[in-house]
């Protein structure tokens, strides 16, 4: 059904904290999405003319780079971009077959390929352009927070977490469950003051995003002042130079 | 919006079918057409032809056509499901119609009855359809006041000059209906104006600092895309339109929609050449309709190209 589930109480909602002070842009949680994905749940993902000149396939993380502010309080922030399984997700309820939906157990948002007629509505009604259309097998296909990674008990315990939160090398990306007050990433989200995006629209993301830290490190003058220093053979040098 | 032409397809020929069943239904409940055995049921196969077209073209866009009849199941949360039984529901009613008026005549209650719920459903179908577009959140074009009434007064404007087509074609005149078409473009007319003055003055849904979840950190601005080609998002809702194409086109679109139909349905209602200007009438709104939904895609936006930059 594409109606949303009623909310169970204490059911868990799995969701990604990224954290946007860390993040470097280095774009390992995309590929590492593609990889997995590419032979997961939603496999195989298009990729067209990989090394070629106009390289087209979906991808269910974009990575972007912003910069904020002017001047001294200017920030590059590199922004991971990607479905945030939403808790009022229009994508579910527009969709006419029941292809869409949301897992009451663990708020995952997922595709059922087999019964989606490819009519794109899902995607028209996602304000983060989260779902990339599969052109060769005519279905939509989106991010599934790894739903074969995170209950898969052939894989260590470890190892049981969305591919792009194992690939990040900055440590930059969190799972857990955000319906849990206790969880290490709602602790996370409440220290850092995590944010929802485009909070406006009403969809209430799961996912959150947890702003730069506003510190500045100081950092030493790269060259030394030239008067008072050295010896007096320079500073007569200086001198003589200087007039 | 990217314009998929079977999308607009789908609208176009949607309301001129549904449109047409609702002027013969409801002038049929209240007993004001002419007791022709034939007419009203060759109408209603005519509406049924246009919405049927529609429906089909609908079909083309999509990955899994065979897998069509699985959109009928969630009319519970989705205005496409409920476009596509209203669209079902339809057909009974307006086949028994036309049926009853051929058996029993047009005074039969049971004619009159049809006629109305058929009416009633093709209107509803229209409602849906619109309710697909006014639901979308991400697109302000699309999420506001004027996208439901605008649907339903474009579906009777080009219901009403079909059948003033139809109806002149068969009877050599009609006056009254004429008046009607004229009334409705002019009305359809205003309703279009207001539309594009509305979405010109429309803000931005939000902004990119917003976007990224980062308001209190002064504007923010692209610095590097996450890929350098195209990809779905950026084909599907990139779809962006040059300013003076757009003045150009709404011009196009308000006159060969609107005013040139309302110029001959005009003529047409003091007796010059009824059949041909009725015809051109709803030629010229057919072809005129199709551009104004081409710019109700073309010209809208999607909230989610603001991560790519994009500003409207």
């Amino acid at each position: 059904m594409t109606s949303l589930p009623l909310p169970i109480p204490g059911a868990k909602k799995l969701g990604l904290v990224i954290d946007l002070d860390t993040c470097v842009g280095c774009h390992a949680c995309a590929v590492s999405c593609k990889e997995w994905n590419t032979g997961g749940h939603h496999a195989p993902l298009p990729d067209h003319d990989p090394y070629g000149k106009e390289p087209d396939g979906v991808w269910f993380n974009r990575i972007h780079s912003y910069e904020t502010g002017c001047g001294d309080t200017s920030k590059t922030v590199n922004f991971p971009r990607s479905c945030l399984h939403c808790e009022e997700p229009q994508c579910v309820t527009v969709c006419p077959t029941g292809a869409s939906y949301k897992r009451a157990e663990d708020g995952i948002v997922l595709v059922n390929t087999d019964i989606c007629i490819g009519c794109k509505l899902c995607s028209w009604a996602c304000p983060y352009g989260a779902r990339e259309f599969d052109e060769d097998q005519g279905v939509m296909k989106k991010c599934t927070l790894c739903i074969d990674r995170i209950y898969n008990e052939n894989l260590p315990a470890a190892e049981r977490e969305p591919a792009c939160v194992t690939a990040c090398p900055a440590r930059a990306r969190h799972f857990g469950d955000l319906g849990d007050p206790n969880s290490d990433v709602s602790k996370l989200v409440a220290a850092r003051r995590g944010v929802d995006l485009m909070p406006e629209l009403g969809y209430q993301p799961t996912n959150k995003y947890l702003p730069p830290r506003k510190t500045a490190i100081p950092a030493k003058p790269l060259e030394r002042q030239a008067s008072g220093g050295g010896n007096a053979l320079l500073r007569l040098i200086d001198k003589t130079l200087s007039r | 919006m990217t314009p998929a032409s079977s999308v607009l397809l789908l609208t176009t020929l949607t309301g001129f079918g549904y449109g047409l069943l609702a002027w013969l239904g409801i002038l049929a409940a209240f007993a004001n057409l002419p007791p022709s055995p034939l007419f009203v049921p060759v109408a209603v196969v005519v509406a049924l032809g246009f919405a049927s077209a529609g429906l089909a073209a609908s079909t083309l866009h999509l990955g899994h056509p065979e897998r069509a009849w699985r959109a009928f199941s969630q009319w519970r949360s989705s205005w496409l499901s409920r476009e596509g039984v209203a669209s079902l529901m339809t057909y009974p009613p307006a086949l028994a119609f036309a049926a009853l008026w051929w058996l029993l005549g047009p005074d039969a209650i049971s004619t009159r009855i049809f006629g109305a719920l058929a009416a009633g459903l093709g209107l509803l179908t229209v409602g849906c359809t619109a309710m697909i577009y006014a639901s979308l959140k991400p697109i302000r074009q699309w999420h506001n006041p004027h996208t439901l009434p605008d649907h339903l007064i474009y579906a009777i404007f080009s219901g009403a000059v079909l059948l003033a087509a139809l109806w002149a074609l068969w009877f050599g005149a009609a006056r009254v209906l004429a008046f009607a078409a004229l009334f409705a473009a002019l009305i359809a007319a205003a309703a279009k104006l207001a539309y594009w003055r509305f979405i010109d003055t429309q803000k931005p849904l939000v902004t990119l600092a917003s976007a990224i979840g980062l308001p209190d950190f002064g504007p923010a601005r692209p610095l590097d895309q996450p890929h350098f080609t195209e990809n779905y998002i950026l084909r599907e809702m990139g779809y962006q339109i040059a300013r003076k194409h757009a003045a150009k086109l709404r011009r196009i679109a308000a006159c060969l929609a609107f005013f040139l139909p309302a110029l001959l349905a005009f003529l047409a209602a003091f007796g010059f050449v009824p059949a041909v200007t009725t015809s051109a009438a709803a030629l010229s709104a057919l072809v005129g309709l199709f551009v104004e939904r081409w710019l109700f895609f073309a010209e809208a936006t999607h909230v989610s190209t603001i991560y790519y930059g994009y500003g409207r």
